[in-house]
């Protein structure tokens, strides 16, 4: 077991009073069973995704007060989704989802990340899954991670990191796989066995080693896309086809959502890669997209007020996308905390009203069988579970 | 093991072991290498980059009007696309012809440190510039002159969204009500967090915003290139973490020089920075006693970095952990080509589509995107950031496919292991490079080893 994981169980462990000495992963708390067929993609949405854009609340008349040049609501384009909040028009390609049901989100939430507004510890404490009160290193794995040590069939292919970006939050004890679209690898049998005895000593390259031959004998290499979202799409066309096979659990990365200036077109590139990624999930996924529920997590959200370059600085309250056949859509989730005088954190950021990592915990509460007591003290150490936001189909 | 000083020095320090140069023999000599980094004559200036991008942007407004306009715009667009495969050609020309590499690793080490990215093809010459103009001159001075140079030079102004700050009382804005100009707080923010003082020092969101509206003046377009607009500055005095800059008379550029210069003596910044360059060519978790030492240099002596460096260099911890980094992947591809006795002419030898096809698309299969870090935080240090399958595939695919195409005939590999590893190679790569089918296969072993990624 890691040091962390007993590091929070001790923690937490003090505080609800029980045995010091038991190991976390036993006594009271029960395993999940993998179920044969839910599935779940995480996606980071990396430098601070602009909730207040992306799902425009043009219902609440100080929207209009606080931005001009952005989130101008259905007059400008976006699509109209409950008479109070409104789709970016450059996530028009999910609106099908959103008719069907496959599409929801949350406004106002966030991590228990405040103040510093810095985007790193922000992405790592949303990898992370924990609270404040410890201090952030990755290599003390994410929150998938523990998800999967808290599943006993749960093996190696059961999760993927998709991409060649170091995704934290399936780091950890736990053993997952990693593969990026484009990767590929062949060898003579010869040169492979004498590789295996060079790695032997050194754990690191051994096993990542025994698993890039693996993956790249079972999956061919994908076609090189074109346009601007080819990469995003690559990515939920890969993590599909995992899925599709042993998989279980996905995640990857999308960045480009520090909008700090010319909002209008940083923030529509981004989206069209998130809605391209998730498109190709879907589609790859095919009859198992029935099963699949999507998370869209970024750190934190962003001003409220446009700053001077028609853009938005970091802030605090953010949004999380949901898709996916398992989901409950077509709806908006969580409380609306306002955006007038008094109603802003810090007088500048979307006030958040939950934390995002309830929504996590009862997506996996409600997809994989996992328990109250797990969710609370070591998937997500600190959380408070709350009321079920009812999420699931 | 124990490693004697000019292996550790070539291997933790610079890109390994090279056929051609012998490694350095003491602390001095890799010191004075350093000036072997300065900028090249003729390489990438800003007025060039902006020459070049403005020359781009007058060719794409007029490119309907005629097929030969249409024609010259794509070609200029050809050649700015290329500039970053061009940019790697470069450095990794230069990294593979320094004697030491110390210095060329310390240009990586910057350029990182303070990550500025040309988000899109417009601004890829500014990027070459940038290292050329704000990283080069100073990795042998004082990490204030850096500092200054790096988060005012107009790559840094562009990315991190300086160019569209403006003082909210400014004259400008106070002229122009209708145009909502205001305060970008990105560069101020990333300046205390990532720059200098590190995200646990006591600076405070005011502190961030009474920065950024002392930053405000920077400019650069591409009419007129960098200058110093008071007119687009806050009036008055700003208060950053205690201490009052400017409010007397205009708002100048000194007001920010002086405070970047105290924000880089602070001891919260010598600390910090200090554990980054010990994370970097050391160790992921260095000792206190290391980080605490090239601290204390560093305030004794304001920051003037080849005495920190020296520190570091002579401390026992650098043999101690012998071994526990990975290289990075641009590291990786510059020791690979010494070893291989490649030379910086022969890098440069390379043309399109060869260049991309055997530099530029495998460094980004191994994670490092050219110039495309992914946040201004950089590139990760951690070795499982760099050795996932994916990333470790490309890496060996590499090693298979690359030697031959600059080395014929291939090297014994039982000769090569000497040459590139010294000895320091562990009992299983000895065993099994001689059992190699052929000499590419055993030149790709000793390339894909740990012994040789790790460093």
């Amino acid at each position: 077991m890691i040091l962390l994981n007993r590091r929070l169980f001790l923690k937490s462990a003090a505080l609800i009073g029980c045995s010091a000495a038991a190991h976390p992963l036993t006594s009271t708390i029960t395993f999940a069973a993998l179920p044969a067929d839910s599935r779940l993609v995480v996606i980071i949405l990396r430098g601070a995704m602009d909730g207040l854009d992306a799902i425009q609340p043009y219902g609440d008349p100080m929207l209009a007060k606080l931005r001009s040049k952005i989130s101008t609501g259905p007059d400008n384009g976006a699509m109209d989704l409950d008479g109070f909040y409104a789709l970016h028009s450059r996530l028009a390609p999910l609106m099908p989802l959103w008719q069907k049901g496959e599409l929801a989100f949350a406004h106002a939430v966030s991590t228990p990340y405040r103040d510093k507004r810095s985007h790193f510890d922000g992405q790592d404490l949303l990898e992370a899954g924990s609270g404040n009160d410890l201090p952030i290193d990755w290599r003390a794995g994410g929150w998938l991670n523990r998800l999967l040590q808290a599943m006993p069939q749960a093996k190696a292919e059961t999760a993927y990191s998709v991409g060649v970006e170091p995704m934290r939050i399936l780091s950890g004890e736990a053993a997952h796989l990693g593969w990026a679209p484009r990767a590929a690898l062949t060898m003579s049998p010869q040169a492979q066995s004498l590789l295996d005895h060079v790695y032997h000593e050194d754990a690191l390259f051994r096993e990542s080693a025994r698993d890039a031959f693996r993956i790249a004998s079972e999956t061919s290499q994908s076609e090189m896309g074109k346009g601007p979202t080819a990469d995003a799409a690559a990515l939920g066309a890969f993590a599909a086809s995992r899925l599709n096979a042993e998989s279980r659990i996905a995640a990857f990365s999308l960045a480009g959502w520090d909008s700090h200036a010319n909002q209008t077109a940083v923030l529509g590139r981004a989206l069209d890669n998130l809605a391209a990624a998730i498109l190709a999930l879907r589609d790859g996924l095919g009859a198992n997209w029935g099963s699949t529920t999507v998370l869209a997590m970024t750190e934190f959200g962003r001003t409220v007020r446009e700053n001077g370059s028609a853009g938005t600085d970091h802030g605090t309250g953010g949004a999380l996308i949901m898709a996916g056949g398992a989901i409950k859509g077509r709806r908006a989730y969580g409380d609306w905390p306002g955006l007038g005088e008094g109603q802003l954190y810090a007088d500048r950021d979307l006030m958040p009203t939950r934390d995002i990592r309830a929504y996590a915990a009862w997506a996996l509460r409600g997809q994989f069988g996992i328990e109250q007591d797990m969710l609370e003290r070591i998937i997500f150490p600190g959380l408070d579970l709350g009321r079920d936001p009812g999420i699931l189909a | 093991m124990n490693v004697d000083f000019p292996q550790l020095a070539a291997i933790r320090l610079g890109f390994g072991l090279s056929p051609l140069m012998p490694p350095p023999q003491d602390p001095a000599e890799l010191l004075a290498g350093l000036g072997l980094a300065a900028p090249e004559p003729g390489s990438m200036t800003s007025e060039q980059a902006r020459e070049m991008t403005k020359l781009r942007t007058r060719l794409r407004r007029a490119r309907y009007d005629s097929e030969a306009a249409e024609k010259e715009y794509s070609v200029q667009n050809k050649l700015m696309g290329r500039q970053l495969a061009r940019d790697l050609q470069g450095r990794i020309a230069r990294a593979v012809d320094d004697p030491f590499g110390f210095g060329e690793r310390l240009v990586q080490f910057w350029s990182d440190h303070f990550t500025a990215v040309p988000t899109g093809l417009a601004n890829n010459p500014l990027g070459s510039a940038y290292v050329n103009e704000a990283i080069r001159p100073h990795i042998g001075g004082r990490f204030e002159d850096m500092f200054f140079a790096a988060d005012t030079h107009p790559m840094m102004l562009v990315y991190l969204n300086q160019n569209t700050s403006r003082g909210p009382n400014s004259m400008a804005a106070r002229r122009q009500p209708d145009k909502a100009l205001g305060l970008n707080e990105n560069l101020a923010r990333e300046a205390m967090e990532l720059h200098s003082l590190g995200v646990g020092a006591p600076y405070t969101q005011a502190d961030v915003r009474q920065l950024a509206e002392l930053l405000t003046g920077l400019s650069y377009n591409l009419q007129k290139g960098f200058e110093y607009l008071p007119q687009i500055a806050e009036p008055g005095a700003e208060t950053v973490l205690g201490v009052s800059y400017g409010g007397e008379n205009k708002a100048t550029l000194r007001d920010i020089r002086l405070a970047l210069r105290d924000i880089a003596r602070r001891a919260e910044t010598a600390q910090h920075v200090s554990r980054k360059l010990a994370i970097h060519f050391v160790s992921d978790s260095p000792s206190a006693d290391l980080v605490d030492q090239m601290a204390a240099k560093w305030r004794e002596t304001d920051g003037h970095l080849p005495q920190v460096y020296r520190v570091m260099m002579t401390h026992p911890e650098l043999e101690a952990t012998f071994r526990q980094k990975v290289r990075q992947p641009f590291d990786y591809m510059v020791a690979a080509l010494r070893a291989l006795g490649v030379t910086g002419k022969q890098v440069m030898a390379l043309d399109f589509p060869q260049l991309p096809a055997i530099l530029f698309q495998p460094l980004a299969g191994m994670g490092q995107r050219w110039m495309r870090p992914v946040g201004p935080d950089g590139w990760p240090e951690a070795p499982e950031a760099w050795i996932a399958p994916q990333l470790l595939a490309a890496r060996i695919s590499w090693a298979l496919q690359t030697p031959r195409k600059f080395v014929k005939p291939l090297p014994d590999p039982r000769d090569m292991l000497q040459t590139a590893l010294g000895g320091t190679q562990s009992p299983e790569l000895d065993w099994a490079v001689p059992k190699a089918e052929n000499r590419a296969e055993g030149v790709a072993l000793i390339l894909a080893s740990s012994d040789f990624n790790r460093r």
